[in-house]
């Protein structure tokens, strides 16, 4: 009952009308941060997975151990390191990053490396390895090489790609410690969720987080898409 | 083969040029002449109680400039403040501001406003603290009841008074009292947890008040119904405000964060640091306390 009373109450179509005002930016900063991020982690992680698995290179199974060990490494972790790069008392401070965009996309590019490399890594090696052979036999260049190959592991990469998306948009620790939080400038739907949590708001939080359900849910559709069309 | 590289470099780059016309009107949304940004390191309880939003446009618009607000704990916000990445920090926590500035980040420290502490705990209050006058007796028949007890456990302002009432009674908190529980979390979820669990916590005013609602089995204990009636002066909870200074951190902006810190405190403001929260709750969630104030309502 006294739910029920709050959800009609004043304030609170008040706060909810005041929070969906705000909504716009905070989703097309979410997409913004994590899409740049997931750009530049696809662009570094791509051509890097795909290189480990054709052509290993001494240390390999140390550099995969520590791929693999960066698949688990907690986002406020990697905040916390892009934090003290970026501070100003930091050796980067002098780019003037910290609580903007730019600093959330370098921590979540960093958080959705290992993902890319690692996934990739996987996909690739699971091609037959005559295919390569083939292509190299028509007289391709290692890049085309590539490229073929990585058109023939497409689903895997693709897999990569969703998979480290999810887990940067999904993602709180980070974007909040370099991000901070700021209304209309470095808020995000993470951490809004965090803020409306903290305020006792648990019906508005839990709105956001279907929002976010909903976001990760159409991106993931057109990657998707994305991956088929390049397929034909 | 050939293809797979066109469709994706042309749809990552179109991707791309969306994002960034999106972040644009992100990042930007009001682009007149460039105001200058000042970045004010405070902690939640400021911010969750809305005081902020209801006071910074004034600022904002008297001096041309945005405030980037960053909330988080009193010790993250001074930890901010003495890594230059915060212009000016206004906490709660004499003893750690005081630290801050004879560290150097700060030349001097300017009284703002105050509220206070309360005790609350469930209805039944089953270690019988209703009605005592001071926080320092209920704590020992919390601890004597072993009654449930919640604990910001976040290095907070509020969290520093909880631990310097349990050293008052000569007692340092430990995990093996299973009464008590150190949750590392905001007062807002500590309240949650306490209004879950049954459990006394100690709270600032403001965010019980702003919470209330959400909290129907947690009532006022120690403490009194408004500030007034507060008989335990231990427990009222001065803000301070400090502009970071700039022969230890020269990239801070102390011209508009010595701005700000004149502006809290003019009388003016500390007006409308006394009015706020009235309408809402009949009672100010702050009480203005700067020099200036003072000497104009001795």
């Amino acid at each position: 009952m006294e739910r029920i009373d709050r959800l009609t109450s004043v304030p609170f179509v008040e706060e909810t009308a005041l929070m969906l005002s705000s909504l716009p930016p905070i989703v097309l900063l979410s997409l913004y941060v994590s899409g740049l991020a997931l750009i530049s982690a696809t662009v570094i992680g791509l051509p890097l997975g795909a290189g480990l698995a054709l052509r290993p290179v001494p240390g390999q199974r140390f550099i995969v151990l520590l791929i693999y060990t960066g698949m688990g490494l907690p986002p406020v972790v990697v905040g916390l390191a892009v934090y003290m790069l970026l501070s100003r008392s930091g050796p980067l401070g002098g780019l003037n990053w910290l609580f903007t965009p730019a600093a959330m996309i370098t921590a979540q590019t960093i958080i959705a490396l290992p993902l890319v490399i690692g996934l990739t890594m996987t996909a690739v090696e699971a091609v037959d390895p005559a295919l390569r052979l083939q292509v190299r036999a028509l007289g391709a260049t290692p890049a085309q090489v590539m490229g073929a190959v990585l058109h023939e592991a497409r689903t895997g990469v693709m897999a990569a790609i969703v998979a480290a998306f999810g887990g940067i948009i999904s993602e709180v620790g980070a974007v909040m410690l370099v991000g901070g939080n700021i209304a209309g400038k470095t808020r995000v739907l993470t951490t809004a969720i965090v803020l409306e949590t903290r305020q006792g708001d648990f019906e508005l939080a839990l709105a956001l987080g279907g929002v976010l359900l909903g976001l990760a849910f159409v991106s993931n559709f057109l990657l998707l898409r994305l991956g088929r069309l390049a397929g034909r | 083969m050939r293809r797979l590289g066109y469709t994706v470099s042309s749809a990552l780059i179109a991707l791309a040029l969306l994002l960034s016309a999106c972040g644009q009107s992100a990042a930007s949304p009001t682009a007149t002449s460039a105001p200058q940004t000042l970045r004010l390191a405070t902690t939640t309880s400021t911010d969750d109680s809305g005081l902020l939003d209801a006071i910074l446009p004034d600022f904002e618009a008297k001096y041309n400039a945005k405030v980037d607000v960053v909330a988080v704990g009193t010790g993250q916000a001074l930890e901010l403040g003495s890594k230059g990445d915060a212009d000016v920090v206004l906490v709660h926590s004499r003893k750690a501001e005081d630290q801050f500035v004879a560290d150097g980040h700060a030349k001097e420290r300017f009284d703002v406003m105050y509220n206070d502490f309360i005790v609350v705990g469930p209805k039944e209050d089953p270690a019988r603290i209703a009605g005592m006058t001071t926080a320092k007796d209920a704590f020992k028949a919390i601890m004597d009841a072993q009654a449930t007890f919640a604990s910001r456990g976040d290095k907070s302002g509020t969290n520093t008074k909880e631990l310097s009432l349990w050293a008052s009674l000569n007692i340092t908190p430990t995990a093996e009292m299973k009464w008590y529980n150190a949750l590392g979390q905001g007062m807002g979820e500590t309240l949650t947890f306490a209004n879950e669990q049954e459990a006394y916590t100690l709270s600032d005013r403001g965010t019980y008040l702003a919470q209330k609602d959400n909290l129907p089995d947690v009532v006022i204990l120690v403490g009194g119904n408004s500030l007034e009636e507060n008989k335990d002066k231990s427990l009222l909870n001065p803000y301070g405000v400090m502009a970071v200074d700039p022969d230890k951190h020269p990239g801070v902006n102390f011209d508009l964060a010595t701005k700000f810190v004149e502006w809290i405190t003019s009388v003016e403001e500390q007006q409308k640091i006394f009015d706020y929260g009235k309408d809402k709750f009949g009672q100010p969630l702050f009480y203005p306390s700067s020099a200036a104030w003072k000497a104009a309502h001795p």
